[in-house]
């Protein structure tokens, strides 16, 4: 019953490879959730071959999206789009589509930060009200809470996301693209853990080390890829668990969130669930198609921020890159 | 006879008789999360390096713990039991003489660390006890060997954030203190690393403000 709706907010995300066209109501139903992923020939994500793909796949993911929601675009109240952080071109491209949406229909336009929609999300589908957060993705790496209004970071990587290191071994030892899901079905059949190196500095992580340290090791030809991939998994998801634990222990919070495209493979999930456990946190896990670059996370921060009052106006409406997440007030949650 | 007194995301720690002396004993409990080797691994050197790091401390002139036994395997540190007040409790029972020598030494100390290349990693007042006429710093579970700048700066950053947060009533006079401490024994490292936590300091605050 959309019409009953108070706001049906329309995201588009566009950060890297994913474009996505999500249609949310501020009743938390999610109309339609479309996703077009860009899937390069060869080598990871060329930022403008990305941004190409979006472009010349927007049109036609917009109509995708109204057609599952069953509604027109004069029925969208607002535009969500995701501001930062990401690459650039993907990001402008996602913005302009986003622009000419607002201008076009002269309806009220909404900048939001990637990482924080992910959070959001993650609240809104399961239902946490108050959690720390493992927020682990291709291109983020942050373990954060809400302290007086804002996301707090209290770890994160200082060089690249888990995910990346994922995607770029499995493409070195020849595994499907994106690496988790292969890399998790290898590492079930693994037994032997290599020795790795294990990078927690103080409460950030490091996984550009992991990553050449396992491709070497991969490149001598003396382990097997099942015991490579569990070696991978179990030292690089280790490292998560250290920092999530004693930012669980330090701020007290009563749930743990895990959330993002990784947020998918059930190790992690299981870990997340026993650091839960031994802290007497309620742990909770966003659901798959929630979990990896969407629209809808868009969309619904879009509502909610909309309704906090935020507005992004056209002249203030360039993308922001290294948008860190701690630099967005939350109103919303005070 | 063992009491657990705190639980925490690092370790147990425990009370406990060591052949006639009070003591301390510092479990790290195996973590169900982690494949069990690594896990092992990881205490044992957690145990050691922590080990190491509260030795260091008292060889340059820290007064630290003394340590009565270190069981990697187990991952059991056994040290002195400190007996005394944590700083923190103390700031408010002192008279203002009293409050400025205590953070001159406290700064003095820090001092000590960096220069022998120590991060304390938890430096606040709830980690620094005064027990009779010793001051002691405890709880080298984050800490790490290391001598950049930027270390130096966040360690600082942490003891200005609690002195502004705890003991907001004395900040001024008790930075001031600990700063002149700290150039004593920092000497003409000291410059560097107050400037870097003044700008780290700033760098939360451009936060709060944006």
């Amino acid at each position: 019953m959309v019409w009953f709706s108070d706001l049906i907010s329309l995201g588009i995300e566009s950060t890297a490879d994913n474009l996505g066209i999500g249609i949310v109501s501020s009743d938390h139903e999610v109309l339609a959730n479309y996703v077009k992923i860009h899937v390069p020939l060869e080598g990871g994500i060329h930022p403008r071959e990305a941004a190409r793909h979006h472009s010349e796949y927007m049109g036609a993911s917009i109509k995708t999206a109204l057609n599952q929601a069953g509604i027109t675009m004069s029925e969208v109240d607002i535009i969500s789009f995701a501001q930062g952080p990401g690459l650039g071109p993907c990001l402008r491209t996602g913005a302009t589509g986003a622009r000419a949406l607002a201008a076009y229909l002269n309806k009220p336009l909404v900048g939001v930060n990637h990482c924080v929609a992910h959070v959001e999300i993650g609240r809104m589908a399961t239902g946490a009200v108050d959690p720390l957060t493992l927020y682990v993705s291709g291109g983020n790496t942050i373990v954060s809470g809400y302290e007086s209004g804002r996301y707090r970071i209290f770890g994160e990587t200082l060089d690249i996301a888990v995910g990346n290191c994922f995607d770029t071994f499995a493409r070195a030892a020849g595994l499907e693209y994106p690496g988790g899901p292969d890399i998790e079905r290898k590492a079930a059949l693994g037994s032997k853990l290599i020795p790795l190196p294990y990078a927690v500095k103080g409460m950030d992580l490091s996984y550009s080390g992991l990553l050449t340290s396992i491709t070497s090791e991969y490149e001598t030809g003396k382990h097997s890829i099942e015991d490579l991939c569990f070696s991978l998994q179990e030292t690089a998801y280790a490292m998560l668990g250290e920092v999530t634990e004693r930012a669980l222990a330090h701020t007290s919070k009563p749930e743990l969130l895990l959330t993002g495209g990784v947020a998918a493979n059930k190790r992690l999930a299981s870990m997340v669930r026993d650091i839960a456990e031994d802290h007497g946190a309620t742990p909770f896990v966003v659901p798959i198609k929630l979990a990896q670059d969407n629209g809808a996370m868009i969309a619904w921060t879009g509502i909610i921020a909309y309704n906090a009052g935020y507005r992004t106006p056209l002249e203030s409406s360039y993308v922001n890159p290294s948008w860190r997440m701690d630099q967005v007030e939350i109103p919303w949650r005070n | 006879m063992e009491k657990l007194v705190a639980k925490g995301a690092e370790a147990d720690l425990y009370i406990v008789d060591w052949n006639g002396l009070r003591a301390m004993k510092k479990v790290r409990v195996p973590k169900k999360y982690r494949h069990p080797e690594l896990d092992y691994q990881m205490r044992k050197s957690q145990t050691n390096h922590e080990a190491d790091i509260i030795h260091r401390a008292k060889f340059n002139g820290v007064p630290t713990p003394l340590l009565y036994h270190v069981d990697n395997k187990n991952a059991v540190i056994v040290m002195e039991y400190i007996d005394g007040i944590k700083i923190r409790d103390l700031v408010d029972q002192l008279t203002d003489i009293e409050r400025i020598k205590l953070f001159k030494r406290i700064g003095f100390y820090a001092g000590k660390l960096h220069k022998a290349g120590i991060i304390h990693g938890d430096l606040t007042t709830s980690n620094i006890i005064k027990s009779g006429d010793r001051i002691v710093f405890i709880d080298f579970g984050l800490s790490e060997v290391n001598s950049e700048v930027e270390k130096r700066g966040v360690d600082l950053n942490l003891m200005n954030r609690m002195l502004t947060s705890t003991h907001y009533r004395y900040q001024e006079e008790l930075l001031e203190a600990f700063k002149d401490g700290y150039r004593v024994s920092m000497e003409e490292e000291a410059m560097e690393a107050l400037e870097r936590m003044e700008e780290v300091a700033k760098r939360g605050r451009y936060i709060e403000k944006e």
